[in-house]
């Protein structure tokens, strides 16, 4: 009985000490972007604020167009959340439910395209970017980003899960494939598009390695890269920088927490990230 | 459950998609010719939905994926169209200390944080599938660090492991340890990397085991009890078999993340100290876009697959001996 009790409480002891680990640097980068320059060169171990203060987000606001790459992020994630959504559920139901040659070798071929970095391909996906034109606009990210079989295993598997009998039901009614597609899979569908839709947006708002090749000119950056901007501009200007990550961070962190059920069953059941 | 998801994925999903058509067709009795007509209809349908997805991927990645290998025989200056050189820029990569450091680094960043972050999220696993007070929102505090940005979190690592005014070493001064050179020293520098990526990869590893353990039944660890196996053994003898599954997925998810590793050590170190951090992939930024040897990045991009597929194809043969085990 008292040795339940006493496991009881390293476990509790445990979980504290890990959560306090895992939040520290974010407490720290709060801390930081709502601190003074002058309390931050202090040379003591300080590990509250002194003098909260906005300096940071005004001299940030002030000196970069903030909202402007809020609105580029904003709009380059919901663009590739729709687009990948869209064309994974559209692959899903051909994957799921019909059955034809090459199905299979296709299906196979579309996830080994996930094991391939963008670094391999930068190069020529650069020229091909720039050839087709679209270098200088958001689409030059949008359709690269969106080009992902990312989801669409889930959305095979989830459609497969669709009893069958409910297809051939409307299909004896005369439904056609697209018929079948718009009013009983998507429908039926929508926890899965829910967790498609967070995770494509989560992902896009968070990346990096493409953005930074494909967006050079300022006013087209998103917030990862303003912020990586901003670090070269700022230095060691650390309250700056912070105050900048924070705007990055905020958004994100706050949609995961109000929406964490089906970002676990996405990160759960797909593993990609 | 979990495992079946990843790249391994594709066998599980032809296995089971080979019978699902025989008893299809054997189910539907129609006459041979009308069978032979709505087939080709089903042909066609199944194109017309799957051509979106495949458009975009060749499109945006088979084509430049089959560029990039010509060009890695190529020597090209800014975006100009190249000339083939034929093996050189290969030839170039086994004489070039800084891509043989990168190689190694990258080899080593994934022996230590892929063992590592699997320990730790198994523990934290199995620290949150106990009996404990508050377990939603200490499991919400764990997997937060998944909804930051790599460069935000690179940038935060930035921040806590500055050398001059950074808070880990004035923390580490507090409790009478010596101050680390996380910047200028070559170790120091790639520990911090390894420590920051593992800040923010244990919460996925931990959710994946999470998953694996929920799917024991409490029963076995009843019985196991009850034929006297103490904490340790029930850990060892269940929970790490059952999780099996969980572990062989994880195993291949965060060497293919290893093996890409870009954010973190591009924003956090650049690679440096005297290039004691650089990896394949920053090393292959490097040279395309900072001093524009393209065709020498598409050949270490090569590489990088060449290396990435090799362990795929040992993955796969290891799978699917398990699967004839099993």
């Amino acid at each position: 009985m008292t040795d339940t009790y006493r496991w009881r409480m390293v476990r509790v002891a445990l979980a504290v000490i890990i959560s306090i680990i895992v939040i520290f640097p974010l407490y720290w980068m709060i801390v930081v972007a709502f601190s003074s320059r002058a309390d931050l060169l202090g040379g003591e171990l300080r590990l509250w604020p002194e003098n909260l203060t906005l300096a940071n987000f005004e001299r940030v606001f002030a000196a970069f167009p903030v909202v402007t790459w809020f609105g580029n992020s904003t709009a380059i994630a919901v663009s590739v959340a729709i687009i990948t959504v869209t064309v994974n559920l559209l692959g899903g139901y051909a994957l799921a439910h019909l059955r034809f040659r090459g199905s299979t070798v296709l299906f196979l071929i579309a996830l080994a395209t996930l094991m391939i970095p963008v670094q391999v391909i930068m190069v020529p996906l650069f020229g091909l970017v720039t050839g087709l034109g679209l270098y200088g606009s958001y689409w030059a990210v949008i359709l690269p980003t969106a080009a992902s079989a990312f989801g669409l295993f889930l959305a095979r598997q989830f459609i497969l899960a669709i009893p069958r009998d409910l297809i051939e039901a409307a299909r004896m009614d005369g439904a056609g494939n697209w018929r079948v597609f718009t009013r009983i899979i998507l429908p039926l569908s929508k926890p899965l598009i829910a967790v498609l839709f967070f995770m494509s947006l989560l992902q896009t708002w968070n990346d990096f390695a493409w953005p930074l090749i494909a967006l050079k000119q300022n006013a087209l950056f998103t917030l990862p890269i303003g912020l990586l901007y901003l670090q070269g501009q700022f230095g060691a200007d650390y309250g700056g920088t912070m105050a900048f990550a924070l705007i990055n961070v905020l958004p994100m962190v706050l949609l995961f927490l109000v929406f964490q059920r089906y970002f676990v069953q996405g990160f759960a059941r797909s593993g990609i990230r | 459950m979990t495992a079946a998801v990843g790249l391994g994925a594709g066998a599980a999903a032809a296995r089971s998609a080979a019978p699902g058509t025989s008893s299809e067709a054997g189910a539907r009795t129609a006459s041979p010719r009308r069978r032979g007509r709505s087939r080709a209809r089903e042909t066609l349908a199944g194109y017309a939905f799957l051509t979106p997805n495949l458009l975009l991927l060749g499109l945006f990645v088979i084509v430049p994926l089959v560029s990039a290998v010509v060009i890695s025989f190529q020597r090209t200056d800014g975006f100009g169209t190249g000339t083939f050189t034929g093996i050189d820029n290969y030839a170039r990569l086994a004489t070039d200390p800084v891509f043989w450091r990168s190689t190694i680094n990258t080899a080593l960043f994934t022996a230590i944080v892929t063992p590592l972050s699997m320990l730790l999220g198994l523990g934290a696993a199995v620290l949150m599938n106990s009996v404990l007070p508050a377990r939603g929102l200490f499991r919400s505090i764990l997997i937060l660090p998944m909804a930051i940005s790599g460069v935000a979190t690179a940038l935060i690592g930035v921040l806590v492991f500055d050398q001059n005014n950074g808070v880990l070493d004035k923390l580490l001064k507090f409790v009478g340890l010596p101050a680390v050179e996380w910047q200028s020293g070559g170790a120091a520098a790639f520990a911090s990397v390894v420590i920051v990526t593992l800040w923010w990869r244990v919460g996925f590893n931990m959710l994946i085991y999470l998953a694996g353990l929920q799917g024991i039944s409490p029963e076995l660890y009843e019985a196991a009890r009850l034929d006297g196996a103490g904490g340790w053994q029930r850990f060892r003898f269940v929970t790490v078999p059952l999780v099996g599954p969980s572990s062989f997925f994880l195993l291949i998810m965060n060497v293919i993340y290893s093996f890409q590793v870009f954010d973190i050590v591009f924003v956090l170190t650049g690679g440096g100290p005297q290039n004691a951090t650089s990896v394949l992939v920053t090393y292959a930024y490097n040279n395309g876009f900072v001093t524009r040897d393209q065709g020498y990045a598409a050949a270490i991009g090569v590489v990088l697959l060449v290396i990435t597929l090799v362990f795929t194809a040992v993955q796969w043969r290891v799978s699917r001996t398990r699967d004839l085990v099993d």
